[in-house]
């Protein structure tokens, strides 16, 4: 019995804790993709430069409240700095799609067309960020630092194996629910949501009953500025700020907006958890757990690791390539790529 | 034309009159640009100040003067590094090279440009053991030791604090995988278990994964052989974080002000080992270092100047610029028997020499070079004592 449980504790120290967070931060970035290419019809390459733009006005303004003495201990003051990163990456964004993406719309360009564009302000972007902040590590988490100490798990259960779990964890995982429930309420029971939901289902017929495009277009860059900040400071506080590491998060979030089903909300957040377990599972070591799970003549010599943890990327391309041979709409039905 | 033919005509009669007025030319290749441009002027300082020393005292090859000339490592671009170390020899026509720095481009110079063209180079910071067994044809030297002797310290560290398993994580590049290997191989023979020796990837935002695969491995102590501004750092955290291992082992990358700054007490009782050593010649350099304007306790200063110092020396004491005649010399000067030469007393040095007498240049950092021409090392055993780095004693 003792041992079932060490096994979890194992499981979830090493496993089910990183892995829902991290999980939650990808969901989170891929619901910002899959609302651009639901609504304006193509894949955003910019996206995660715009998650590196978002948390670096939040670093800056949490640096600037540090200096004032504003905090919210236990809680990190970053949270209090999330409102103006939204704002001015809300900025950044209209006036990006005021210079770049309404002169394609205009002329009815074909998709390709967005996504090259996009993929010239993400380098736009890449510049920016690296010429404000530059191209290093910064940490900006303050306040508490763990719900539960491993080594304080220890002491309280009796159990050999420690479980921890950091406060920007527990955080994530809460700010994660509180926005898609907030997302989706916006979606299915306001009139504006409604109407996105239309547009995004049949632009035609929803331009003949009087919808607004471009009111449609704003309010979703809004929804995007709002998502991609909140990911981003999220993933920043959690693990760290670096514009290099939020640009490689652009595989894992398309591969889990692909996986879950382009266009489609809660798809998106499906493929964030599928692509962060496997991710997770596949590169683990199981040793540790089934050490405690199998019998003692079974215990297993080597690591159990199914892949080193370089191929990490790996799994979502390879989870990437297999959803698209086999189900190109994506677990819930989405638009096919 | 007329004008271009003057021009020609005046620029033969500079570069001869410069080769004529008894001026020996000596190539600084470090890094000025690159991972490691943060440490490389402070080196450069370090074998310009032998140099001019050198180059004042008048007592160097009857009167000659030395010159440096710097050249661009990059520290990882192999092309270019070589293609700046062709240009030393063929048009500034150095008689010796101070360097390379990093381990991989050092490696490609003495193969591609040092070799064939039997130029001495002598590097203050490679330390990978691979450029021990390399074919040098007697023209490569090293006042920084192999990691391979890194490794021994490390593992004689370890099981004296009666550590009888380890777990190593290495960055994965030649220092890292070098030196892992180094104290794997040895710590294995002193009959210790190395339950897992993985490798990391530097930048990444997160180690949670890497960790997890340490900590199913299990051992006492975690080995991180990384580097504390990269992802060494990272390590740690999660491996604290997670409550994966909280005991460390920190070789030389990972030794710094940062690591202080990152997890202070968090640490405390780990150990580590970085170049060092309690010889009068460092804070004799210090010294020096303050009057000329650069830092002598940046990493591999007092390596840069035994370098610069030891390439004339064995000049003087072959009484010749050419390096065919001097490189036998290197290891002459370098080691006992002889009068002890400091920083500061390479004066003494040119005329002991010059007398015909032996000279043991100790230098900064204590030079001794062994085997294949590279120093013996001389390492400092550190302790994390209520958050601050302690030194132990000196190997």
């Amino acid at each position: 019995m003792i041992d079932i449980l060490n096994a979890l504790a194992a499981l979830a120290n090493y496993v089910f804790v990183p892995a829902i967070s991290y999980g939650s931060q990808l969901a989170l970035g891929a619901l910002g993709i899959t609302l651009i290419y639901g609504i304006l019809r193509f894949s955003n390459f910019a996206h995660g430069d715009t998650m590196a733009f978002g948390t670096m006005v939040v670093i800056l303004t949490t640096w600037w409240f540090q200096g004032m003495g504003i905090s919210i201990a236990p809680l990190p003051t970053a949270l209090l700095a999330l409102p103006v990163g939204i704002v001015v990456t809300l900025v950044l964004l209209l006036g990006t799609d005021r210079a770049v993406f309404r002169f394609y719309r205009r002329t009815k360009a074909a998709p390709i067309v967005f996504v090259m564009a996009s993929l010239g302000i993400m380098f736009i972007y890449n510049g920016l960020v690296r010429f404000i902040i530059g191209p290093n590590e910064q940490r900006f988490s303050d306040g508490a630092r763990f719900i539960i100490k491993a080594r304080e798990f220890k002491a309280a259960t009796g159990l050999n194996e420690g479980l921890s779990i950091k406060l920007s964890q527990g955080i994530t995982v809460i700010t994660a629910v509180i926005v898609v429930v907030v997302l989706f309420w916006f979606l299915n029971r306001t009139r504006t949501g409604k109407s996105m939901r239309a547009f995004s289902d049949n632009e035609d017929l929803a331009l003949l009953s009087g919808i607004n495009p471009e009111r449609v277009v704003t309010i979703s860059w809004v929804l995007v500025a709002i998502l991609a900040t909140i990911a981003g400071t999220l993933y920043g506080l959690d693990k760290s700020y670096k514009p290099f590491t939020y640009f490689q998060l652009l595989l894992p979030m398309f591969a889990a907006a692909i996986v879950g089903g382009l266009g489609n909300p809660v798809g998106a957040i499906a493929g964030g958890f599928v692509i962060s377990f496997s991710e997770v599972a596949v590169t683990y070591a199981w040793k540790k757990v089934l050490v405690y799970l199998l019998p003692e003549q079974w215990a297993p010599d080597g690591l159990v690791q199914l892949m080193s943890t370089d191929y990490k990327f790996a799994v979502s391309f390879s989870i990437l390539v297999i959803v698209l041979l086999f189900r190109p709409t994506g677990i819930f039905k989405g638009q096919s790529v | 034309m007329k004008k271009f033919l003057f021009a020609t005509a005046a620029m033969a009669i500079v570069s001869a009159s410069a080769a004529y007025a008894g001026e020996v030319k000596i190539g600084i290749e470090l890094g000025f640009t690159g991972p490691i441009e943060s440490l490389t002027p402070g080196m450069a300082a370090g074998a310009e100040a032998a140099i001019k020393e050198v180059s004042k005292s008048g007592a160097f090859m009857n009167g000659s003067t030395v010159v440096p000339v710097r050249a661009d490592s990059t520290c990882i671009d192999s092309a270019a590094a070589t293609a700046a170390a062709e240009r030393l020899i063929t048009s500034d026509k150095v008689a010796g090279i101070v360097g390379a720095d990093c381990s991989g481009v050092t490696g490609a110079i003495l193969q591609n440009v040092a070799r064939p063209n039997g130029m001495v180079m002598i590097s203050p910071s490679a330390t990978s053991p691979a450029l021990s067994t390399a074919p040098d044809d007697g023209l490569f030297f090293r006042t920084a030791p192999s990691d391979a002797r890194q490794g021994q310290v490390a593992a004689d560290i370890l099981w004296g604090h009666g550590v009888k398993s380890i777990a190593i994580t290495y960055t994965n590049n030649d220092y890292g995988k070098g030196l892992a290997d180094a104290i794997a191989s040895n710590f294995k023979a002193k009959g210790g278990k190395v339950t897992i020796n993985a490798s990391h990837e530097d930048g990444k935002a997160d180690y949670s994964a890497e960790v997890g695969a340490l900590a199913s491995a299990g051992g006492d102590v975690l080995v991180v052989a990384g580097y504390v501004d990269q992802g060494g750092s990272g390590i740690v955290r999660a491996a604290l974080d997670t409550g994966a291992f909280d005991k460390f082992y920190f070789p030389d990358g990972m030794i710094g002000a940062k690591l202080e700054e990152n997890f202070g007490k968090e640490i405390d009782g780990s150990m580590g080992d970085n170049p060092g050593t309690d010889s009068p010649g460092a804070a004799i350099l210090q010294k020096i270092g303050k009057e000329q304007g650069f830092d002598s306790t940046s990493p591999f200063v007092p390596e840069s100047y035994d370098a610069a110092a030891l390439l004339m020396l064995a000049m003087q004491a072959a009484g010749s610029t050419n390096p065919a005649d001097y490189k036998g010399k290197v290891m002459d000067v370098a080691n006992a028997p002889g009068v002890k030469i400091f920083p500061g007393e390479l004066a003494k040095a040119m005329k002991l020499l010059k007398e015909g007498k032996d000279i043991d240049y100790v230098g900064a950092s204590a030079v001794e070079l062994i085997g294949p021409g590279e120093s013996k090392g001389n390492y400092r055993e550190i302790v994390f004592k209520n958050g601050k780095i302690t030194t132990v004693k000196y190997w």
